[in-house]
């Protein structure tokens, strides 16, 4: 029989609000995505030298998993290895994939930017948490069209299950057009700061919350 | 001189993305890579388009960067002899 899993915290940004764990920490509704998501970095007061020189859809992925960390600290609990991170979305990296074919698609004002270019792939977010918390384990980015908990659930069971991760940082951050969605959870076999079992009704009620 | 280098201070804050700094918090004579400003490899490749978008000058050999962007002071010195 497979061991359960819990859901020990998560993280949700959208609609101009920010949950942590179920408790509002951060609200404007007043602002456009890419204002609101400087304002969050700010009222928090995340202070990361590379923040401003990512993509938004990297920024609003540091936000999340930032203020999910900090509010359950698993770097503290576990290897560097044992730590995956599983993330999806629908839009993959196409905001900033648009910004790049401008500065390619006239011949004569040719200026492709290297800072651009470099974020045109959407794993590239895995890869700012990795760095900025030293997480060495399995990484994946799905795109799917709308968020797939049962896909999720069971592919994070299957990474606990066959002793591949011992927690799994997972969810949804999807940017593009000025709307935005972060979903970060923590997933662990052991009981932590919530104790929500992992399951496809779960997910989706945090994930629509 | 004094008016390029604030013009490159302005340009590099743009370019490179560098939101929490003015052009006042720049030294002109401060290192751009490692102390100073801290940029990295991609911030080098961006201030090689920066000098060829913006002043038409092409860095045709690449052993040549580590002189040119040691300072802003070493990149406006480069460009007022070099643009075109």
């Amino acid at each position: 029989m497979k061991a359960k899993k819990y859901i020990t915290s998560y993280c949700s940004i959208k609609n101009g609000k920010v949950n942590v764990n179920g408790k509002e920490l951060f609200s404007d509704s007043s602002l456009p995505s890419v204002d609101f998501i400087k304002s969050v970095y700010k009222h928090f007061q995340l202070n990361y030298p590379k923040f401003y020189k990512m993509d938004h859809l990297s920024k609003l992925a540091f936000i999340a998993s930032d203020l999910l960390l900090k509010s359950n600290p698993i770097m503290q609990k576990y290897a560097a290895e044992d730590v995956s991170i599983i993330i999806a979305n629908s839009a993959s990296s196409l905001e900033i994939d648009t910004e790049h074919q401008n500065t390619i698609s006239d011949k004569n004002n040719y200026f492709p930017s290297p800072a651009v270019f470099v974020y045109t792939l959407p794993n590239i977010l895995i890869g700012e948490i990795a760095i900025r918390n030293c997480i060495k384990g399995e990484n994946t980015f799905f795109i799917f069209d709308k968020f797939d908990s049962d896909f999720m659930g069971s592919y994070n069971n299957s990474l606990l299950d066959s002793n591949k991760a011992k927690c799994s940082i997972s969810g949804w951050v999807d940017f593009y057009e000025n709307k935005y969605q972060a979903f970060l959870l923590t997933i662990e076999k052991e009981q932590g700061i919530l104790n929500i079992e992992h399951n496809s009704e779960q997910l989706n009620k945090l994930y629509n919350n | 001189m004094d008016a390029l280098i604030d013009q490159l201070k302005g340009e590099i804050i743009e370019q490179l993305n560098l939101e929490d700094l003015k052009k006042e918090d720049i030294d002109a004579d401060a290192p751009l890579f490692g102390e100073g400003l801290g940029l990295d490899s991609i911030d080098a490749l961006e201030l090689i388009v920066l000098l060829e978008k913006n002043y038409g000058i092409k860095i045709a050999n690449p052993a040549d960067g580590k002189k040119i962007f040691q300072s802003i002071r070493t990149m406006a010195e480069f460009v007022q002899a070099n643009k075109k």
